[in-house]
């Protein structure tokens, strides 16, 4: 509910205000969750694909299955985590202030959020780019037909500020309608208030799949941003930003040396250097991250690599029928290029 | 004198307390403000107010006043701010009329009209507000037909889930002329109407008093329309490729949001209209009634003018809580002051500064509504006749 949003923003503001110097100094953020015992992380209010529980309260989605990946690598275990819906305006602030440890909420990483909200981003996760849905029966084929269209969206990060620009350079003239709650946003879509839906392309995509007919509708073909997603961790503490950031790397290797988690056993006796290496066989790379031996085999083995991962949540099996597109590894031709474990 | 004796002294003791008082208020204000500094500056968060020079760079979709997304944050803040004042303010109005009219049905001897006047109150008390809005803008977005299927009630006037679209005049010169010119039938007709109603007090003679009333209205607007070169066209409204364009428009967001606040309003009115006349003695109606007033005469001219005294404090509650209600417009679309503040807070990342301003504006906009209405309660209040 929105009342609740603002109040749970007022809170967090409030959180800022009485937060004593002293005891935001804690230890650091793996011995806390270690002392913990495990993970808190926060995801999005529910998005099929990224983060929905199911009717028993068990989590499932993409952003989910990252932090899954974490609570592997740090406990040996992808049920040490507590998941916190979090609040598209209050995300950063619940990060800021310790009440979670990671933020997977398909959150783009910015120049300005970098350098001015106090956090840090991991490697991006998904490359997403701001799209625009419309009706098949409005027989438009690009958004630069959309002239005087009504568009509705969320008030997330800079989605307005990104419609704006587009139509600003491309000149022309559009209504915007914001709502703060996904459910009138998207009813105001499909009763037709709006002629058109402006999100990620994944999160449309989501949108698509929730509806009553998803034939219905099309994505247009422009991105009108760059939107990399991924996992967010408070700054100033490299090694957990190093442990979230090389848990997903760990998924990418993966994929690229052919490891999943049906054959990672029989990868374990590989003779190739690499694998030794990342799935804890020869070198102790582990401790160097403060980490377990084995951490990047509990990762494969319990979580999955990233093809893995894509495909059980957003692939075209799935509702939301996501082809891979850029989120394709380096050698086909895709972004994904994760660093060597050595 | 020692400190021991100088305690002993009343007016030094009380003056202690208050500074004591003051202090530790202070104090704790600075404990806050500080330590908020601190956190912001450990965790490297932008702090202060530079933000609202800067370009906005989002469009807004209800603009009283001309906004581009080249505008500053600032302009933006504005327009939000206008935007909050012009549907607090409709909704004020609307709900006092609605709710005086119900507050009197609900003493009606007609059970039927009193017992549908007390569903209406109770339906619309005992829901939060949040709930209604939900519910208003719902029927509006899925019971009409999308704009292009919009159903035309006039020539020019289009209804549908996108709102209520009429022809709008554009004025290519003498608007200002229109202006003084209707400004002044309506000053001339109200200045007859006191007059008949000043002579009829004193020489107990009636004067004719709308057929007048009428010509001065219309006069002034015939002569500067012969005088001055008035010109304006005619604005239709037409059906582009998704929208209709040209006309006046009236948002369904900005509707579903005037009738939640004006109903929900209208039923605490009512109660407070209700309370104010009963709490007037049986023996003005009786009195009244036995001059030979009728039933509304009585109503209108005896009770409710000594009901005002009752009703006028408990409405500035109202009125106030009305401008803070609306607030809730983010939930259904409508840009008001907490939904630019929120899409600035999204944009600049700074959260602390944009939540005191606008709980500072809310301040002030309930500050200005008990001023008016503390003015206007001495203005009704029981003024005790010198003899």
């Amino acid at each position: 509910m929105a009342l609740f949003r603002t109040a749970r923003r007022i809170a967090a503001a409030a959180l800022l205000l009485g937060t004593s110097v002293v005891a935001a100094q804690a230890a650091s953020t793996l011995e806390t969750v270690k002392a913990r015992g495990k993970l808190i992380c926060g995801v999005s209010m529910g998005t099929t694909g990224f983060a929905l529980a199911d009717a028993q309260g068990k989590f499932a989605g993409f952003d989910v299955d990252v932090c899954r990946a974490v609570a592997s690598a740090v406990f040996g275990d992808p049920s040490k985590v507590d998941f916190v819906m979090t609040n598209i305006n209050t995300r950063f602030q619940v990060l800021q202030s310790g009440e979670i440890d990671i933020l997977s909420r398909q959150t783009t990483m910015t120049y300005s959020r970098e350098a001015s909200l106090g956090i840090d981003f991991g490697p991006t996760v998904f490359y997403d780019g701001q799209g625009l849905m419309v009706a098949k029966s409005l027989g438009i084929n690009s958004a630069k037909e959309l002239d005087g269209a009504a568009i509705c969206t969320l008030p997330g990060t800079t989605t307005a500020q990104n419609l704006a620009d587009f139509f600003r350079t491309t000149g022309k003239k559009f209504e915007l309608v914001v709502f703060e709650n996904p459910d009138e946003n998207n009813n105001a879509f499909f009763s037709g208030r709006c002629d058109a839906v402006s999100s990620d392309r994944s999160d449309l995509a989501s949108i698509r799949a929730g509806s009553k007919s998803p034939g219905d509708y099309v994505i247009l073909p422009e991105t009108i941003s760059k939107e990399p997603l991924a996992p967010a961790v408070r700054q100033n503490d490299s090694n957990w930003r190093d442990i979230v950031s090389w848990s997903v790397w760990m998924m990418m290797a993966a994929e690229e040396k052919g490891i999943t988690q049906a054959n990672v056993d029989e990868q374990a006796k590989s003779t190739d250097p690499e694998i030794q290496r990342m799935l804890g066989g020869t070198d102790d790379l582990g401790p160097m991250l403060g980490l377990d031996k084995k951490w990047g085999y509990n990762v494969i083995k319990q979580v999955g690599n990233y093809a893995e991962v894509f495909d059980r949540n957003l692939g075209e099996k799935t509702a939301l029928g996501l082809s891979r597109g850029p989120n394709t590894l380096w050698n086909n031709g895709g972004l994904l290029y994760p660093p060597p474990f050595r | 004198m020692s400190p021991i004796v100088l305690l002993r002294n009343r007016r030094v003791r009380e003056l202690a307390y208050q500074v004591i008082c003051v202090a530790a208020v202070v104090a704790v204000g600075w404990y806050l403000l500080s330590n908020a500094l601190a956190n912001l500056a450990k965790q490297d968060i932008a702090t202060g107010f530079g933000y609202l020079g800067r370009e906005a760079g989002f469009v807004i979709s209800e603009t009283p006043i001309a906004y581009e997304p080249s505008d500053s944050y600032a302009r933006a803040l504005l327009v939000g701010l206008l935007n909050t004042v012009k549907v607090a303010l409709l909704a004020i109005i609307f709900s006092t009329v609605i709710g005086t009219l119900v507050g009197i049905a609900r003493l009606s001897s007609n059970p039927l009209l009193s017992r549908l006047m007390l569903f209406y109150v109770e339906a619309l008390r005992n829901v939060p507000l949040l709930l209604y809005l939900f519910l208003w803008y719902s029927v509006i977005i899925f019971t009409l037909p999308p704009v292009r299927q919009a159903i035309t009630l006039l020539p020019g006037v289009y209804v549908s889930n996108s709102g209520l679209v009429v022809p709008a005049i554009i004025w290519n010169s003498g608007f200002w002329v229109a202006v003084v010119a209707v400004a002044m039938g309506v000053a001339a007709a109200v200045a007859w109407f006191k007059f008949v109603r000043h002579r009829r007090i004193t020489t107990g003679k009636a004067l004719p008093g709308w057929p007048v009333a009428i010509a001065l209205l219309v006069l002034p607007v015939v002569a500067a329309a012969l005088l001055f070169d008035i010109s304006g066209d005619v604005d239709w409204p037409v059906l582009g490729k998704f929208r209709l364009t040209g006309g006046a428009h009236l948002k369904p967001e900005f509707v579903a949001l005037l009738v939640g606040l004006t109903l929900s309003a209208s039923a605490s009115v009512a109660e407070i209209v209700r309370s104010g006349i009963l709490a007037i003695r049986k023996g003005q109606r009786e009195a009244a009634k036995s001059l030979g007033l009728s039933d509304g005469q009585a109503m209108r001219l005896v009770i409710l003018p000594q009901a005002l005294r009752v009703i006028v404090p408990p409405l500035t509650n109202i009125y106030v809580t009305t401008f803070k209600n609306s607030s809730l417009a983010i939930a259904i679309g409508y840009p008001d002051l907490v939904m630019v503040s929120n899409t600035i807070m999204n944009q600049t990342g700074q959260a602390i500064e944009p939540i005191a301003l606008f709980m500072l504006t809310y301040l002030i906009l309930s500050l200005l509504t008990s001023v008016v209405m503390n003015w206007y309660n001495g203005h009704v209040a029981l003024k005790e006749r010198q003899s």
